[in-house]
């Protein structure tokens, strides 16, 4: 199996029922997908596959063969912060961090998807899955808000 | 064996082993490939969207030795044009949502999340084994509402059989290749009730249809299979829902809250009709 993540290629020898999440954490060492509830239920494993976001923890590698997986770390460097992550730094949205990584993905996702200024609504739809147990999700969805307007 | 990775793919080397993960994995790349491994399924795990097999595998609750991976078999055909609505058993709840707008979208809508609903399958929805802290299924309610027909394979060969019949079956020996239904004509109803939790299952769920005074309702939420509300088709009675359905407790409500609000529900969507 093969999988391209953040870019570059990877031969993939896990076996085929492993998680993705697993396979990125463990066989490749890319660590932002968090291992949370892993049962679909909490979102910090979520990861970009083709360009959508999915559970890593739900998704078989073997169903994923071929394709290109995007990561936290495929988004930003900490000199060059992606667009969401630059909002969610100024906004002060993340606290402890764990829920981070999904939040910001699924994020990406919905500006990708929208192409310009999202709602408060828009953004409970599209984070609905994903659990923050420090912020409140206040300064989580002003951040998105914020992103989708061009500012940090 | 056609479709299986080759042994060098199911040895990992640095990934932990739990159980099932190592399962031989069988990848048909057809609908009749899917159906000749599948034989009459035993000794088989067939893993469709992966959203509830994926955990209790991962958990090492579930041991398969040998998995149906289905993703690449074609059964994901979706033909919303026609009179007919025809959907493949790995069509995704996300794209149901995106092709269709009718009763069966208004519960899709409601299953978990949206990451959740682009792995989650229709013939996975059915095909769910009963929960343990809620109930599954979701999407029973409006399909037995619909009149819908499932297609299925495995032992004596292809079968179509109302949705109601086949979540009564031996639903382990079939591997259900689509789902049909007639584009509805007349009145179409929805009540839900849930907690406003994304991830959690129906508490009730109805769902009624009305072609030409022809009436069918569809109970999900409240045990562990979906249920037709024959007495309530007949009597038109919202509280003779509670002598087709013997309602469940689990994490979500006790079986006394469910008894005193699902001909509640029932009402409503009888009301919706204009057939109360």
């Amino acid at each position: 199996m093969n999988l391209t993540v953040n870019g570059r290629e990877h031969e993939i020898t896990s076996a085929p029922l492993t998680p993705l999440l697993h396979v990125l954490r463990e066989e490749l060492e890319i660590t932002s997908p968090k291992a949370g509830c892993q049962q679909g239920g909490c979102g910090t494993c979520t990861v970009l596959v083709d360009g959508e976001p999915r559970r890593s923890c739900l998704t078989a590698v073997a169903t994923v063969d071929g394709a290109s997986i995007t990561t936290l770390e495929g988004l930003g460097e900490a000199e060059s912060l992606s667009p969401v992550q630059a909002a969610f730094h100024a906004h002060y949205a993340a606290q402890c961090g764990f829920c981070t990584p999904g939040m910001v993905v699924a994020a990406t996702a919905l500006l990708e998807r929208v192409g310009g200024p999202v709602e408060r609504e828009d953004i409970l739809d599209a984070l609905g899955g994903h659990y923050c147990r420090c912020t409140g999700y206040v300064k989580i969805v002003d951040a998105v808000m914020a992103a989708s307007r061009g500012a940090a | 064996m056609r479709g299986a990775y080759p042994s060098c793919l199911t040895k990992s080397t640095n990934t932990r082993r739990i159980g099932g993960m190592a399962a031989e994995a069988l990848i048909p790349t057809s609908p009749e490939e899917a159906a000749s491994l599948f034989g009459e399924g035993e000794n088989l795990t067939v893993f469709a969207g992966g959203t509830i097999l994926l955990p209790e595998i991962a958990a090492g609750r579930l041991k398969p030795t040998r998995a149906l991976m289905l993703h690449r078999s074609g059964l994901d055909a979706l033909d919303t044009a026609g009179a007919v609505i025809r959907i493949g058993a790995m069509v995704t709840i996300a794209s149901l949502i995106d092709a269709t707008d009718d009763l069966l979208t208004r519960f899709a809508e409601q299953v978990a999340d949206r990451e959740v609903r682009r792995n989650a399958t229709v013939g996975g929805n059915l095909c769910a084994s009963p929960g343990i802290g809620s109930q599954r299924g979701d999407l029973g309610a409006p399909l037995i509402a619909l009149g819908a027909r499932v297609r299925s394979t495995g032992k004596g060969g292809d079968r179509t059989e109302p949705v109601e019949d086949f979540l009564t079956g031996d639903r382990s020996g079939r591997l259900v290749l689509s789902i049909e239904y007639d584009r509805p004509t007349g009145r179409t109803a929805s009540e839900m009730m849930r907690r406003r939790h994304a991830h959690s299952y129906a508490i009730v769920n109805v769902a009624a249809c009305q072609t030409n005074g022809d009436l069918r309702v569809g109970v999900s939420g409240v045990g562990p299979l979906a249920v037709r509300a024959r007495s309530v088709e007949q009597s038109r009675n919202p509280d003779d829902v509670l002598s087709d359905v013997d309602p469940v407790s689990d994490a979500l409500a006790s079986a006394d809250y469910r008894r005193k609000m699902l001909p509640l529900l029932v009402r409503r969507a009888l009301d919706q009709l204009g057939s109360a």
